[in-house]
């Protein structure tokens, strides 16, 4: 599994004002602490409050890279921040994301391709969210074949199928889960699979067991990466026993610790 | 049509481990054994790269070894019972590449020698022979645990290969090890679950990974020869897919599994060594990186047969 830490973001007051404040002290103690957990993959993202996002991402982008070569995944709806945030890149990029809208696609599939980036398609167009498993499978695929046309390598993409609060869309969820294990048989080489986990507790009063618990089942539906808090400890642990009940890891007493040697 | 061949690539490799410190590293062994470092699986040369080919050490003992049938005594004859003059003889007679002290004679039924006469013993035999070392305990784990490290520290410096570790019974030798600065071998029942917990055990003590040769214990041919081998290619495909606690090099007792097969014992004389050597070749099929072994006609064999096949 494909850890992408989720922790830098403005939307958390300590990395918003570390942002207002040019703190690079606080940007990196994070990451570092994100690392340290597990995570393979740093998602970076100025928030709502940014008012000069074009400045603050790439200057997210230099803090971190001082401190690890992870990849990093840059997190924003617009391209212009995106690519502010590629011209400062010198670890591996993940774009994160793009819709599946033709004029979005348009623009970010060629700049991933110009940067050498991965790339990750949410499910989700100017009409709004999907509202069930077909339409979901649609949008992905639309994203896979302009994928395919701008011959961007489609093992490079993560589909995202846009989780939903419990709370807000109990019944999606079931078509959302199953999507995951759709989204890998729309082209061969298979697009990666990867969703924004925290999304779904949202507004719940026991937020890490609906997470760890929804993490379990999606990673056993094939899910290749996620976008979460690595420093939750019983969803690392859950998500590390998720994959070895489904023999991607070797069985020891320590296992646990055995993961986090690897 | 041309033959396209599927080959797999890796994320992970094999650990390298050096076997005998050089005067470089304040050591007075004349090379090193360097073992591991596959980047695929065994003799998948188009695949990824194999850097150093299996090594074969010469199995030695601190006292006669009384079991040992005569086939497989008559090479040293003059030499059984005193250790100095065997390990010599195989460096000098049979161009041995590295020596395996078996401290046999330190077990309570088989001498009780003390620790002391051990060490004494393992620095005469590093004055004599010049080749790397590795050094095994006599299987009684208390005796084991004050025996080994005498002969630890006896040998500090040469970056031996010492052992075994097992599950119950770790602590002592890894802390030896760790002190004088050898590597040690990791000895699990043919249970790859026990492989990994014990790597993990060890690794949590300070020494690392690529310190530890892993012996997954052997069957020899027609005596679970093919357990080994699968508890052997799922180790491996594990550590080639990134699974650093099991990317560990392996080291196979041949001669010790070869020779209690009863049709090593009876029939022509060169039965046993074919017995020896064909559990030997299987073995390197498997992935093994380091054979202990007994016969000099065996070992030449299979010797040839590394050479030959790395020479591809």
């Amino acid at each position: 599994m494909f850890i992408i830490g989720e922790l830098i973001n403005g939307m958390y007051a300590n990395i918003g004002k570390a942002i207002k404040e040019k703190d690079k002290a606080e940007i990196q103690k994070c990451a570092l602490r994100q690392i340290e957990s597990g995570a393979d993959a740093l998602d970076i993202n100025c928030g709502p409050a940014s008012k000069q996002p074009l400045v603050d991402m790439p200057w997210l982008v230099e803090v971190v890279q001082e401190i690890t070569d992870k990849p990093l995944c840059l997190d924003s709806s617009r391209h212009q921040v995106i690519e502010a945030g590629l011209k400062a890149a010198r670890n591996k990029i993940i774009i994160n994301s793009v819709s599946a809208d033709s004029e979005k696609l348009d623009i970010i599939i060629p700049l991933a391709k110009q940067y050498g980036a991965q790339l990750i398609g949410i499910t989700i167009s100017k009409k709004g969210i999907p509202q069930n498993k077909d339409q979901r499978l649609e949008l992905a695929a639309t994203i896979v074949s302009a994928c395919v046309d701008k011959e961007f390598p489609v093992e490079n993409l993560y589909l995202d199928p846009i989780v939903l609060p419990v709370n807000v869309a109990q019944a999606q969820l079931k078509d959302i889960l199953e999507s995951i294990r759709e989204f890998k048989i729309i082209s061969e080489p298979s697009p990666k699979t990867t969703l924004g986990l925290s999304n779904v507790s949202q507004g719940t009063n026991t937020r890490g067991l609906v997470n760890r618990t929804f993490l379990t089942m999606a990673i056993a539906y094939g899910l290749d990466s996620a976008i979460l808090d690595p420093t939750d400890e019983e969803l690392m642990e859950a998500l590390i026993t998720s994959e070895l009940i489904l023999n991607k890891n070797i069985y020891c007493s320590s296992y646990l610790e055995a993961y986090r040697k690897k | 049509m041309a033959l396209q061949l599927m080959t797999e690539k890796w994320s992970g490799e094999v650990s390298v481990v050096s076997i005998g410190a050089t005067q470089e590293d304040k050591g007075t062994r004349s090379h090193i054994l360097k073992i591991g470092g596959e980047k695929s699986l065994p003799c998948l040369f188009r695949e990824g790269s194999l850097p150093n080919r299996p090594q074969i050490v010469f199995e030695v003992w601190d006292t006669l070894p009384l079991d040992w049938p005569d086939e497989l005594t008559r090479g040293y004859k003059d030499v059984l019972g005193d250790p100095v003059k065997w390990a010599q003889m195989c460096v000098k007679e049979y161009k041995a590449q590295g020596i395996c002290l078996r401290l046999q004679g330190a077990h309570q039924d088989f001498g009780n020698k003390s620790p002391e006469e051990e060490a004494q013993l393992i620095q005469k035999v590093l004055k004599s022979v010049r080749v790397p070392l590795i050094i095994l305990g006599c299987g009684d784990d208390a005796k084991d645990n004050l025996l080994l490290p005498a002969c630890s520290e006896a040998a500090k410096q040469e970056r031996c290969l010492i052992g075994p570790a097992t599950q119950d019974n770790y602590k002592t030798i890894v802390a030896s090890v760790l002190a004088d600065g050898h590597n040690i071998i990791a000895e699990s029942p043919i249970d790859i679950n026990i492989a990994k917990q014990l790597n993990v055990l060890i690794s949590d003590m300070g020494l690392t990974l690529e310190r530890i040769v892993m012996d997954p214990t052997i069957g020899a041919l027609g005596y679970g020869l093919e357990y080994a081998y699968s508890i052997m290619e799922r180790s491996r495909l594990a550590g080639l897919s990134g699974d650093k606690t099991l990317a560990c090099p392996f080291i196979c007792f041949v001669g010790q599994e070869a020779w209690r097969a009863k049709e090593a014992k009876v029939g022509p004389a060169e039965q046993g060594v074919i017995w020896e050597a064909l559990t030997a070749i299987a073995l390197v099929q498997a992935g093994a990186n380091l054979l202990v072994m007994r016969h000099p006609k065996a070992i030449e064999k299979v010797g040839k047969y590394i050479d030959n096949l790395f020479e591809r």
